[in-house]
């Protein structure tokens, strides 16, 4: 029988914990949230020996166990109870030896609230560069825990550390700060409520609890007030003796040699970085490469995905006997899955310029630099990557919206990125476009078509800051909004931790779009083809009939298509589209527009192909030509004119510019968000608008 | 005097902080009252600022610095 340790990896913000994590666990980890929260949690298996095994648990970085929300608070609680069965058998605590003091308050903390503490002493080296030497066996005799020193990134004393948590995990306690001085009677209430037997535990629990809405804090409110305890009075009595205690031990252990913060490389590059010209030239510039590595680097993975759709459609299609099965697989589930699978080439790119970025620590200069344009929006300088990323695809841009801390800022970005025109919707925007610029007309030395799409592209962005601007006002969260961030130093990147992050994302994209997608293009493709049982019945009986008798007019490629065609306006989605046409008219569009957004609903491109399928275009759907031609020669048998006049095509560009017609999506932003609450905001706000706009658009143009 | 008002590479020391939940907060991140701070970059628009507390930089918006007391060494 093997035995389990439980082991929390905790430490401050770009102390090198995640590095550690990856190096202890491999690709051996799970991703969830602590339940009920929205903060992710990671669990990670690692061997410690031939028969004992660790299971550690993530816990997000913090710079004290007093954190900013009440879902922080939830991820700390595994520490507080001894009775539980997440209780750690050890915290393994990493820090930043460059800046230890402040690391060291939160070990403080956490080993009071009677947990066994190990210290892993984390960038020994950048310490010793700018002149800072710690005795390790001083500084863990005047800390009173085991201290190891490693190196995370580069792998160093990982074998140490393993051998350590099997010793270590058994006892040694001190006591750091002391809460005698207050009354034993008010501790042992407090202790009752909270249901902690630590009374440090219990006390900072009741002071978390009373600061957020949680069923207690009523209770440990009147509590409080029967006691006269000052909280706040009291946290702060509890940082400064705790700075005090931590002072003398690193006094202790600390030698000071040559060399300087100032002279430090990472001084010399923020000059650059940060600086008026650089250092936005520089984000910009950087910003442009990524976008078009995006766009560049993709196109060879996303034919090598469409084809390997396309074969295993055909293979199945041929090895299926024919009939709905067939059918359901190769024209609902595969077809669905292709149209988003094929920005998965995208996604991993962005993600690896991405992680890249945050691996080296420019992401922090990146929200440094932009914080004050991107404010007045309700958003902060980190919003700027997931915003601009939301041009590839929305889905990753949504879940890198992690990066940004505070939890107003974060939603206001989640709920306006999918404004941003993403790679889905270029080829909707170029069969219209197609429909309304002439092939060879210019402006100036530019292509007409490209001025267009770029305006759609800009259109797209306004909309996004716009929106940003109202939600501030909306958007209420419990904390104030403080931009308070660590600049960390600069450091080499470690392809380790990138490809674990990629391979963490593109898992959760896979399987969180993936999931959604299934299910939607299920129910498209039972509604596109199924129908009422007489109509399809007829037209079953019409082509039959075609079919025998010989025919010179239609070649039988042309009936199969025409077929399609007429069965898909027979259908339920075409029911449908009948259905809301009085509903779409207003934005001048008709039932067959209404079968595409129907259809389009799983990924946005679908559009095309449904519009090539309604105008019987049959054969190659990539053939934009034919479908324009068919599309622009339709006459509406009321009014005797086109149906796709200039206003429709322009009403069309712009509801599919601001409309939320991607499931996946609503998905991401489900998750992420954790309540169907914001998915549903954000759906029903981005189709008003894009409702009105189309709506306006088509009555100036008409 | 406050940290906003401190120029480019000056230094200065913390007197002390007049928000309440800022203050806790920085209490946390190292700023302490008689710690030294030293204003390292100053971002492209003017705001944020980024400052040397301890043995870190941190950036901090012009109007949250304001809270910050402060006098010239």
């Amino acid at each position: 029988m093997k035995e389990q340790l439980t082991v929390a990896l905790i430490g401050n913000p770009n102390s090198g914990k995640t590095s550690l994590f990856n190096a202890l666990t491999g690709l051996n980890f799970k991703v969830s949230n602590f339940p009920g929260t929205t903060v992710e949690k990671k669990v990670g298996i690692c061997k410690l020996a031939n028969d004992i095994v660790a299971q550690v648990v993530d816990l997000p970085g913090t710079y004290s166990l007093y954190p900013k929300s009440a879902d922080e608070l939830v991820t700390y609680d595994m520490l507080r109870n001894k009775s539980e069965i997440n209780f750690p058998d050890l915290v393994l605590f990493i820090a930043d030896a460059s800046n230890l003091k402040r690391n060291l308050l939160l070990l403080s903390q956490v080993a009071d609230l009677g947990v066994p503490v190990i210290l892993a002493l984390n960038m020994v080296d950048l310490a010793e560069k700018r002149g800072v030497f710690y005795d390790i066996e001083v500084l863990s005799e005047a800390l009173k825990i085991p201290v190891l020193s490693i190196n995370a990134r580069k792998r160093n004393g990982i074998d140490e550390i393993k051998k350590m948590m099997l010793e270590e995990h058994h006892g040694n306690r001190s006591t750091y700060f002391n809460i005698d001085f207050l009354e034993v009677q008010f501790l042992d209430e407090v202790s009752v409520i909270t249901d902690k037997k630590n009374h440090y535990a219990g006390l900072q629990y009741a002071i978390n609890a009373a600061n957020f809405n949680t069923p207690k804090s009523k209770q440990i409110k009147q509590l409080f007030e029967k006691y006269q305890f000052d909280s706040k009075a009291f946290q702060e009595k509890e940082i400064l003796e705790r700075y005090h205690i931590i002072d003398d031990a690193v006094r202790l252990s600390r030698k000071q040699k040559p060399g300087s913060f100032a002279k430090s490389f990472t001084n010399k590059l923020d000059k650059i970085l940060t600086h008026r010209f650089s250092g936005l030239s520089i984000f910009l510039l950087l910003m442009f490469l990524v976008f078009q590595a995006i766009f560049s680097l993709s196109i060879y993975p996303m034919e090598w995905v469409e084809i390997l759709f396309m074969k295993s459609s055909e293979y199945i299609q041929q090895s299926l006997p024919d009939g709905i099965l067939n059918d359901l697989i190769v024209h609902g589930i595969l077809a669905g899955l292709s149209g988003v699978m094929v920005f998965l080439p995208q996604i991993i790119i962005l993600f690896a310029f991405i992680a890249v970025l945050e691996d080296v620590g420019y992401m922090a200069r990146v929200g440094f630099i932009m914080d004050r344009i991107m404010r007045p929006f309700g958003m902060n300088g980190k919003s700027i990557v997931p915003l601009i990323s939301g041009m590839a695809c929305a889905v990753p841009s949504i879940m890198a919206s992690r990066s940004i801390e505070n939890k107003k800022e974060r939603l206001i970005t989640i709920l306006v990125i999918p404004l941003m025109s993403c790679s889905a919707r270029l080829p909707v925007y170029t069969l219209l476009i197609s429909m309304l610029v002439p092939d060879n007309s210019h402006f100036g030395p530019f292509n007409m078509k490209g001025i267009v799409l770029m305006f759609m592209y800009f259109i797209g962005f306004a909309a996004a800051l716009f929106s940003a601007f109202i939600f501030k006002f909306f958007v209420k969260t419990e904390t104030k909004n403080f931009f308070l961030m660590e600049l960390p130093s600069y450091k080499v990147p470690v392809l380790n931790n990138i490809l674990i992050t990629l391979y963490d994302k593109g898992k959760a994209f896979v399987w969180g779009a993936g999931k959604i997608i299934v299910a939607v293009s299920v129910i498209l493709w039972a509604l596109a083809s199924f129908g009422p049982r007489e109509k399809m019945y007829s037209i079953d009986q019409k082509y039959i009939e075609l079919a025998k008798s010989p025919n010179t007019l239609f070649t039988t490629e042309a009936l199969v298509a025409q077929k399609s065609s007429e069965k898909l306006q027979a259908s339920y989605a075409g029911e449908f589209g009948k259905w809301i046409e009085p509903a779409i008219r207003p934005m001048g569009f008709d039932w067959k527009i209404g079968i595409a957004i129907l259809t389009s609903l799983a990924a946005r491109e679908v559009f095309v192909g449904t519009m090539s399928t309604i105008y019987s275009v049959g054969g190659d759907i990539g053939d934009l030509n034919s479908i324009r031609h068919k599309m622009l020669s339709e006459i509406n048998t009321e009014t005797g004119k086109p149906v796709y006049s200039i206003a429709t095509v322009l009403s069309l560009l712009i509801f599919y510019a601001f409309a939320l017609q991607c499931m996946s999506t609503v998905s991401i932003v489900r998750s992420e968000t954790k309540s169907w609450k914001w998915a549903g905001i954000q759906f029903i706000y981005m189709t008003t608008l894009a409702y009105l706009s189309s709506f306006i658009v088509f009555h100036i143009f008409s | 005097m406050n940290l906003a008002e401190l120029k480019y590479n000056q230094e200065a020391l913390v007197v002390k902080v007049k928000d309440n939940e800022l203050s806790l907060k920085l209490l946390e991140m190292g700023l302490l009252p008689g710690e030294t701070v030293l204003l390292e970059n100053i971002a492209p628009f003017g705001d944020p600022i980024a400052i040397r507390v301890g043995e870190y930089k941190m950036c901090i918006r012009l109007q949250d610095a304001t809270q910050i007391e402060i006098k010239l060494k």
